[in-house]
């Protein structure tokens, strides 16, 4: 799988210049609004027509100005997932999931009831989408797409238009996709959380060009990339995998490279896969190990890098046996450790304070505990 | 109560009426969705002039229509004698001229609901079904035209009524011939003519309140079940 867009696009005062390449997993198109994210999705999915460039998506050009190719958005095979969920308000939710299966050669359809059950809709088929909540309406519009049989899947905010805890119950489904049907997705959002969480590979968009692209972990933590993130966003991005599970504490232990981390309970077996992503906020740095604290994860590693101080703060990016860590101190605090790139140091992170990955399954992990 | 009773003529009349109603509404339905189709999605040039001629029927005097008509597709007209030729139409004092004029007249009527009820849909749903793989037509008949029908049957219903109550330009185009282009309409103003004719005039002017009021019953009814179908999402 691959994804290959070289374009550029005027409208009014704005430009939008944008090259990048992406692959198998979620491809993460990240900006402010205004950043021409949706301008870009809208041209892979053919809602757009560039006034120049190309756009190939596992070697089949969708589009090439320069030789006049253009696929029109039918023809495309792309599922296009919207912030608000467009479901078709004159058919029930069966006759909305089925309306893209029938242009799919009968031999490259997708079997309907996994997707009906793996989406949790099979109680809704015979409503109206008038009567379905958000989230539910949101389940519909994956399965839709999906019932397409898309080669690729592009969603557009699709949390967006939903509170906190829809955006918990929708997440999983996303990541089921990428994990489970391994359906390359590209997501435009400005949710440092939702990119966080989600991307394989990331672009950063600022003002229609791209300001960084590269696999998620390694551009989450560059430090030029926070006034775009904002200070909220910054962090590191951890991969892991479970190494056991305290029930009685209520909590998972990860392995990384940087060594063993406690995080409040994930509902996984142990082996899976887990993606932390630790705030820079949330990172304190102490210049021997500390003790008689509270906090249980204290990771030792090498100042790699200090950010250009915005106010007060400024924020630093460690190496920990190869395992980024952001922290954000005041410049006050750097000053009296007297930091500098090269000198070891001690991040000592909350557990509490660890994204977990799936908050909508955490009272499920309870419930599990207490069998 | 016999003065109630119509008499074979008064019946012709009203068997007409709804005759040259039906067609006019019918035969206009397809250029009527055409035509708010343009008028709603289209950019192009000219886009002004058609809304124009569309809305001319509205604003000028009904006679003025009628002798256009006249000018236009009587027996030796450029139109009229084309498709007499061709194709054996004639519509020069013949009821299929009364539905000419009727179809004429009301059509503007009848593409403005309809045009409001196309600007009405959210064409973001359309942009959905095509990226599921529907092409363009498909989208307009699966997605489009159910979302317009209320539209659709508020223009028939307003085009039918217009068509019943028609009475200048039909009768300048084709006349006042009983059994043949005497409508409703015009056999009231005949009634009117004659001395003694108020009892006949009255009958049918009961007609005329009964049928107009059925038609507008009727697509209330229609509409609400649309709407129930369709309840926005």
């Amino acid at each position: 799988m691959s994804i290959d867009i070289d374009v550029t696009h005027r409208f009014g005062a704005f430009r939008l210049a944008a090259r990048f390449t992406g692959g198998a997993g979620v491809t993460a198109l990240f900006g402010r609004s205004g950043s021409g994210k949706t301008s870009l999705i809208n041209i892979i999915g053919g809602l757009l027509r560039p006034d120049r460039g190309r756009v190939v998506i596992d070697g089949v050009t969708l589009v090439d100005t320069d030789r006049g190719i253009f696929v029109p958005k039918h023809r495309r095979r792309l599922g296009y997932v919207f912030q608000e969920a467009r479901l078709f308000p004159h058919m029930s939710v069966r006759r909305n999931l089925l309306y893209g299966r029938g242009f799919v050669p009968a031999g490259e359809r997708v079997a309907v009831e996994p997707i009906v059950a793996m989406l949790g809709i099979g109680h809704l088929l015979e409503r109206r989408p008038a009567g379905l909540s958000g989230g539910e309406k949101q389940r519909v519009a994956i399965g839709r797409a999906l019932l397409a049989s898309p080669r690729l899947l592009l969603m557009d905010e699709p949390l967006a238009a939903l509170d906190e805890s829809r955006k918990g119950e929708i997440l999983p489904y996303i990541e089921r996709l990428r994990d489970e049907m391994r359906l390359p997705i590209v997501y435009v959002s400005h949710s440092v959380a939702e990119v966080a969480r989600l991307a394989t590979t990331l672009v950063v968009l600022n003002a229609g060009e791209v300001a960084a692209a590269g696999p998620a972990a390694e551009v989450m933590q560059r430090l030029d990339l926070s006034p775009l993130t904002g200070p909220e966003g910054t962090g590191a991005v951890i991969d892991g995998t479970v190494a056991a599970q305290d029930e009685r504490y209520g909590l998972t232990l990860v392995a990384t490279p940087a060594g063993e981390l406690r995080i409040p309970s994930v509902a996984k077996p142990v082996g899976a896969p887990v993606r932390l992503h630790i705030r820079a906020r949330d990172v304190m740095l102490a210049d021997r190990r500390p003790e008689g604290l509270s906090a249980l994860n204290i990771i030792a590693g090498v100042i790699a890098e200090i950010g250009s101080p915005v106010g007060a703060a400024v924020e630093i990016r460690l190496d920990c046996q190869g395992v980024p860590l952001v922290a954000r101190l005041t410049r006050l605090s750097l000053d009296r450790l007297g930091l500098a790139p090269g000198r070891t140091v001690f991040a000592v992170v909350k557990a509490v304070s660890f994204l977990p990955e799936e908050p909508g399954k955490r009272e499920g992990s309870a419930a599990d505990a207490a069998d | 109560m016999s003065w109630l009773e119509l008499s074979p003529a008064e019946w012709t009349a009203v068997h007409l009426s709804l005759k040259v109603s039906f067609w006019a509404m019918l035969a206009s339905l397809p250029f009527g969705i055409i035509v708010a189709l343009l008028l709603a999605r289209g950019r192009f040039w000219g886009h002004s002039l058609l809304n124009g001629i569309v809305h001319l029927p509205l604003v000028l005097p009904p006679v003025v229509t009628g002798f256009l008509l006249l000018i236009l597709f009587g027996r030796r007209g450029p139109i009229g004698a084309f498709l007499d030729q061709y194709f054996g139409i004639v519509f020069s004092f013949r009821w299929t001229g009364a539905a000419l004029a009727c179809a004429v007249m009301a059509f503007p009527l009848m593409v403005r609901s309809i045009r409001l009820s196309i600007e009405a849909v959210d064409t973001r749903l359309e942009v959905a079904a095509g990226t599921l793989g529907a092409n363009p037509v498909w989208v307009f008949v699966t997605v489009t035209l159910p979302l317009i029908l209320p539209g659709i049957i508020a223009g028939m219903v307003i085009a039918f009524a217009k068509a019943m109550g028609e009475f200048g330009a039909t009768i300048t185009f084709v006349s006042n011939i009983p059994g043949e282009t005497q409508t409703l309409s015009a056999a009231i103003y005949t009634f009117t003519q004659v001395p003694g004719g108020d009892a006949g005039a009255m009958r049918l002017t009961i007609v005329a309140v009964v049928i107009a009021m059925a038609a507008l019953l009727l697509s209330e009814v229609l509409a609400r079940g649309v709407a129930r179908r369709i309840a926005a999402a």
